[in-house]
């Protein structure tokens, strides 16, 4: 038996260790919900830092959270006038965010500018272009937009196509994947 | 002490978290494959975020240093 088998194994080739699989890219899924200065600052700052560590990062951009994203020349956003009262009463743009505690009708913001000048951390344009600048890929949500009666051209440059739940629940879901509520 | 040339210095001192991260992230795109790029910082949570950096993104960390207040890292990129 071994007689027959022997000439067959020797020409057999060698058995080749199965090849390691790559692991799955590194991402972060940030669901930015808020709008308040101190809540968008570490959805900046956590998605540029990603971004910067070669993980592939996403901002969705829902409820109060997709506010901050419109131009900051916009006043006054929306069709009817539920719509654009609300734009009145919560600014939108990224350069009119209003701190979440103790902003005392905007002392407190003032006073947060003022400690950010002096220890030269950076401020939410600066993040904002340097997560652009990284490739964070900022999704807004839908069905806010339709909400808040925001078109695309109220939106600054550089935001992905609107999107809805589902495909942040399967980004979210995906193997080597960190998701933060903000 | 290094005895290859740096190609590229990040002078990312006065700056806090994450630009001395995000300047590096971008510098280090500029350079070839195995080349040294240098971090100046003055940020001192930046020494444990370097190191952080070096492993999420591969790229080694060569030489990570103090000289008064100034931090500087020598990192290679891989």
């Amino acid at each position: 038996m071994t007689a027959t088998l022997e000439p067959v194994l020797a020409t057999a080739p060698a058995p080749q260790a199965a090849p390691e699989p790559e692991a799955p890219t590194r991402q972060l899924v940030i669901i930015n919900w808020s709008s308040e200065f101190d809540k968008v600052m570490p959805t900046l700052i956590l998605a540029s830092a990603a971004a910067a560590g070669g993980m592939k990062t996403h901002v969705f951009l829902t409820f109060w959270g997709l506010l901050p994203f419109v131009k900051d020349e916009k006043r006054i956003t929306g069709d009817n006038w539920m719509q654009k009262m609300l734009s009145f009463m919560q600014r939108p743009g990224i350069s009119h965010t209003k701190m979440s505690k103790m902003n005392f009708f905007g002392m407190g913001g003032w006073m947060i500018g003022k400690l950010r000048k002096q220890y030269n951390v950076a401020g939410l344009p600066e993040l904002l272009e340097a997560c652009m600048a990284m490739g964070v890929d900022f999704m807004p949500c839908q069905m806010t937009m339709d909400l808040y009666g925001l078109k695309r051209e109220d939106m600054i440059d550089g935001l992905g196509e609107p999107v809805g739940a589902a495909t942040v629940l399967e980004l979210m879901t995906q193997p080597n994947t960190a998701d933060l509520f903000i | 002490m290094t005895a290859e040339q740096i190609a590229l210095t990040v002078d990312a001192k006065g700056l806090s978290c994450p630009m001395p991260i995000v300047k590096t992230a971008q510098a280090i795109k500029q350079v070839e494959s195995g080349a040294l790029i240098e971090v100046l910082s003055t940020d001192a949570g930046s020494v444990k975020d370097f190191d952080a950096w070096s492993r999420s993104t591969g790229n080694p960390m060569v030489e990570s240093s103090v000289d008064g207040t100034v931090y500087r890292f020598v990192i290679r990129k891989k």
